[in-house]
């Protein structure tokens, strides 16, 4: 059989460094010849898999970016959503002497409270629910998805020939829930007669459930989706099926239905594990918030280009964007 | 509440809760046969997992669906010919048995999956069948003759299956086995060989609920079935064994949960309780029963090993 | 159950396990000396499989109860986390408790907690015959709901301040003194280990030493035979369901007043919060051969596998789907070579003579009685 596997998976396998191990068995640590910059030492814990094409794969992809001009070693514990098991998970990075310990998710936030206090000497950073705990060695990092929620949220005012939209997020919080409050801004700043339906599935993972909210929606007559979390593979699959405009979030999602995916915002957390590496790298373990945005090459809407998209609607689009990049236009939290 | 009560919104409504009921009913109609014979089978759920990834699989390297729902059904043939074994020839305890394989099926699935399947594309959904003439009809039309081959195929299971049970020399033997082994074999019925045909024949069904959970969902994840093939089981005690009763139960739990998903989605439920809205499938379910139930009673053999000249 | 009949079927689902590996391109070898060490290589590592095992061994201790009384309690997920739930609210409402009145209580609360969800579906079967497990897996679901909207919700810690978003769905940190002490500094280790170990023990001499006990071990090996001889069945088995959710309630305590967060948080979905440990207690409960201090030793070795999975998950690349698709072998194995087991004859033969067709079995009531009192485990 075909040894089908992306270049993620691969990369995660060559670099993954025995982390739990308390034995001798801790092997020789391949350091990056490219920089002269001592190694850091970087996990990753994640609620879903590295190849969700959303949340997680957001993360592993700037890390991978970033891996050999900040001679990174990394490793990447994922699909870890029972909660108790990712604490027991940070806590060992963390004993491990791991210089950085990134946990991706707001469920996380509690753990890392307790526990940064007890490992000053590590750093860890918490995403993205935006706050450091007044700890000065957690590092915050969240997404101002609401702006790119809004610049979509527009485009569908514009693009919706039914004037009823569907907004499916998984649970009210965090980068979600700034994402759908700001789609909705924008679709209502566009076309204030529309109708957006905004709910919730309670889950970040279940992928039936989305389904079955993304056909109530067109069931009411939506004809333009949008969602959030590592679940919304389930309400593309609809959005195809009934031939519906999907808006994606925090990964590119026009893979998934090149026909109907219009945009997708898409997440890069260079700029933030920049700032992050650099101040671990001068003694600053912590205390700061970073935000990735559309002004700070954080954020970008990425269009699909096997969507017939209306060259006027691209262009009020792209005025947006900079128009909320340059700070003209604030988007409301 | 008024933007419910619209024909749109209530024929969809409908249209998709029979949508979401098939898979439950799939299994369950699998696993009736197979507890009518006397067998308790708890892993469906890890059959209905591995039928959807093998379905997913094949789906996406093949570009055919319908190759893999064979493939999905098949796959469900061996794990049931599995079960079998272990619940008929070794006389394991089939509660217990049945968890293994559920976990089995849980853990390989996704291993499977992970191995496989680099990035994960959605496959093509199966296309609506419309019925002629009946598609036509106003409201039920819409409601139940524009649906694709695998929901009809179905429904069309649960008289065939009740046929099969209650007017056929096999179906005979099957009630037999599961009422009284003992007499059934001293009449020369092979409980072993019944059971054997149940349990392989209900996994294959269970096999074809995962892959029809699968096309309905469009792309395969960890835990796809987050528990479908427990609640079929339980929709089999719901329907009292016989298959109009687990249609019935299936079609119940399916339209309560469109329902509470459609009133979400317009809100007329606030999200405040939108949690507490979501258990009334789980509610419903549990009332009714509890309101017919006593009148109905198991097959007496039921998750007994049976062994000869006891 | 025989001693021989676990180690055969660990090894040989093992083995499926190092082709399973082989199959991802990584080295069974490393890979399995990573889940041995990561397991029990090291104080730390011990310790924390200990902690891994508690509410393994607590929820198995319940299902030794009940499906002795051949009541099968699907229920556990849902269980775990009303006890959580209970003892969480119990905890946020009386918090200046000391300690030593605090965390008794917790237990108490939890077990309540449990013990009336079970009783739920125990009532729900004794007096209106719905299937218990039609009714465990449905109040399941029914949990994970109302966990969500009480964290959501009433429940929720409403002094969060996030620059931007909303509450994350979980409480408020909870009083120390209901935290559960670390019994050895520097591991995970805490008083669950002791809770669980003395519920394991209480349930053995439940089990085997009082008249309950012995009415529910009769109740499980034949209700025909027991009600013939006067045994209220359907209060047994209701009490049987009661007592083990009691004892899955005090796994959600422990999971939550042991945790690292010292809070109660949930991700939307019911492993997140319990691992899916109300499935995997039953699992180690069948190791243990529905014997609880047996269940001890087969708790620590499961957790063991569970903690050594997630090293050689860090180590080989090889996700831990596959120490649960080993674990489904085990069982797969175990449930089979069980059928060689002179023990099986013996129960077939208690079963039969209590469900056959006839009115009273043959030998007189004497003899079952004889065969109850010596089928032991």
């Amino acid at each position: 059989m075909r040894f089908k596997s992306n270049w993620a998976r691969r990369l995660v396998t060559l670099v993954t460094v025995p982390a739990l191990l308390t034995t001798a068995l801790a092997g020789a640590v391949p350091a990056s010849a490219s920089s002269s910059l001592p190694v850091l030492k970087v996990a990753l814990v994640a609620p879903s898999a590295v190849n969700d094409l959303a949340f997680t794969q957001s993360m592993v992809a700037a890390l991978e970016q970033l891996k050999s001009s900040y001679n990174l070693q990394i490793s990447i514990s994922d699909n870890e959503f029972v909660v108790s098991d990712a604490a027991n998970l940070i806590r060992q990075y963390a004993a491990d002497h791991y210089n950085l310990v990134i946990a991706h998710g707001s469920q996380y936030g509690s753990i890392l409270q307790a526990l940064a206090p007890k490992f000053p000497k590590v750093s860890f950073a918490w995403g993205t629910a935006g706050s450091t705990f007044n700890q000065p060695n957690i590092y915050a990092y969240q997404a101002a998805s609401n702006q790119g929620g809004y610049v979509q949220g527009y485009m569908a005012g514009m693009l919706s020939k039914s004037h009823v939209i569907g907004v499916i997020g998984p649970i009210d919080v965090g980068d979600a829930q700034l994402y759908v409050d700001g789609f909705k801004a924008g679709v209502l700043a566009q076309d204030p007669k529309a109708t957006v339906h905004v709910s919730f599935t309670g889950s970040f993972s279940d992928v039936s459930l989305m389904a079955s909210a993304a056909k109530a929606y067109v069931a009411d007559g939506a004809d333009v989706l949008t969602g959030s979390s590592q679940s919304v593979v389930g309400a593309i699959g609809i959005a195809k099926a009934d031939k519906a405009a999907w808006f994606g979030t925090q990964w590119s999602q026009a893979s998934l239905a090149p026909s109907e995916v219009v945009s997708s915002q898409v997440y890069n957390w260079d700029p933030v594990l920049e700032k992050i590496f650099t101040g671990i790298r001068a003694g600053k373990l912590g205390g700061s918030t970073y935000t990735i945005s559309l002004g700070n090459n954080g954020e970008k809407i990425v269009f699909n280009p096997d969507y017939p998209l209306p060259a006027s609607v691209k262009a009020q689009a792209e005025k947006l964007v900079n128009k909320i990049a340059d700070g003209t236009l604030t988007v409301a939290q | 509440m008024s933007a419910f009560f619209t024909y749109a919104v209530l024929t969809a409504t409908i249209a998709s809760a029979i949508q979401y009921a098939t898979p439950f009913l799939l299994a369950a109609l699998g696993e009736t046969l197979g507890q009518r014979s006397g067998v308790l089978n708890l892993g469906v759920d890890g059959i209905m997992l591995m039928g959807a990834f093998a379905c997913y699989y094949v789906a996406l390297e093949t570009g055919s669906d319908l190759l893999g729902v064979l493939v999905g059904m098949g796959v469900g043939a061996v794990l049931g010919l599995i079960t079998a074994f272990m619940s008929v020839t070794l006389r394991a305890k089939q509660g217990i048995s049945g968890i293994g394989v559920y976990i089995f099926g849980l853990g390989l699935s996704d291993l499977l999956f992970v191995r496989f399947v680099g990035t994960p594309l959605p496959v093509n959904p199966l296309p609506t069948l419309n019925v002629p003439l009946l598609s036509r009809i106003p409201a039920l039309g819409r409601m139940f003759f524009q649906q694709n081959l695998l929901i009809y195929l179905a429904f069309l299971l649960v008289p065939a299956l009740a046929f099969v049970l209650y007017r056929t020399n096999y179906g005979t033997r099957v009630l037999a086995v599961g009422e009284n082994p003992a007499a059934a074999d001293s009449l020369g019925i092979s409980v072993t060989r019944t059971r054997y045909s149940t349990v392989i024949l209900g996994c294959t069904m269970a096999g074809l609920a995962g892959a029809t959970l699968l096309l309905l969902d469009g792309i395969f994840q960890e835990n796809l079935t987050q528990s479908a093939g427990f609640i079929a089981v339980a929709l089999v005690y719901f329907g009292a064994w016989r298959p109009w009763g687990v249609m019935t139960g299936s079609l119940l739990y399916g339209v309560v949960t469109a329902v509470v998903l459609q009133w979400k989605s317009l809100g007329i439920i606030p999200l405040s309780v939108a949690d507490l809205a979501a258990t009334a499938p789980a509610l419903v379910t549990i009332l009714a029963l509890v309101l017919l139930a006593g009148r109905f009673r198991q097959p007496a053999s039921l998750g007994k090993a049976y062994v000869r000249g006891g | 159950m025989g001693w021989l009949a676990l180690p055969l079927s660990a090894f040989a689902a093992l083995l499926i396990g190092a082709l399973l590996i082989l199959a991802f391109g990584a080295n069974p070898v490393t890979g399995y000396h990573a889940l041995v060490s990561g397991a029990f290589g090291g104080s730390y590592a011990l310790a924390s499989t200990a902690q891994k095992a508690v509410p393994l061994l607590l929820v198995a201790a319940g299902i030794c109860i009940a499906v002795r009384a051949n009541v099968w309690n699907i229920g556990g997920e849902g269980q775990i986390v009303m006890g959580a739930l209970a003892s969480t609210a119990t905890v946020l409402a009386v918090p200046g408790l000391p300690a030593f009145l605090l965390i008794p209580l917790v237990v108490i609360t939890a077990a309540a907690g449990g013990a009336i969800w079970a009783g739920i579906a125990g009532f729900f079967k004794a007096y209106f015959n719905v299937n218990e497990i039609l009714s465990t897996i449905m109040l399941n679901l029914v949990a994970v709901q109302v966990m969500n909207y009480l964290l959501s919700g009433p429940m929720v810690n409403k002094s969060q301040s996030f620059s931007v978003t909303g509450l994350i769905p979980q409480t408020k940190l909870l009083s120390e003194n209901s935290w559960l002490p670390t019994l050895v500094g520097g591991t995970q280790l805490n008083l669950g280990v002791v809770i669980a170990v003395a519920v394991a023990v209480a349930v053995y001499f439940l089990l085997w030493r009082t008249g309950f006990g012995f009415r529910t071990r009769a109740v499980g090996l034949s209700s025909a035979a027991a009600a013939y001889a006067g045994m209220p069945v359907k209060r047994t088995m209701m009490n049987a369901m009661v007592l083990s959710g009691a004892c899955c309630g005090i796994a959600g305590a422990v999971l939550v007043f042991g945790s690292i967060s010292h809070r109660m948080v949930t991700d939307g979905s019911l492993t997140g919060f319990t691992g899916n440990d109300g499935f995997n207690g039953i699992v180690v409960a069948l190791f243990g051969g529905l014997n609880p201090l047996w269940s001890i030793l087969s708790a620590y070795l499961f957790g063991g596998l569970l903690v050594g999975g997630t090293a050689m998950q860090a180590v080989i690349g090889v996700p831990t789907d596959l120490v649960t698709t080993i674990e489904g072998l085990v069982v797969i194995f175990v449930v089979s070579i069980d059928y060689l087991r002179f023990r099986v004859r013996v129960q077939e033969e208690a079963n039969e003579l209590g469900q056959g067709h006839e009115a009273a079995p043959p030998g007189g009531r004497r003899s079952l009685v004889f065969k109850l009192a010596r089928a032991r485990s």
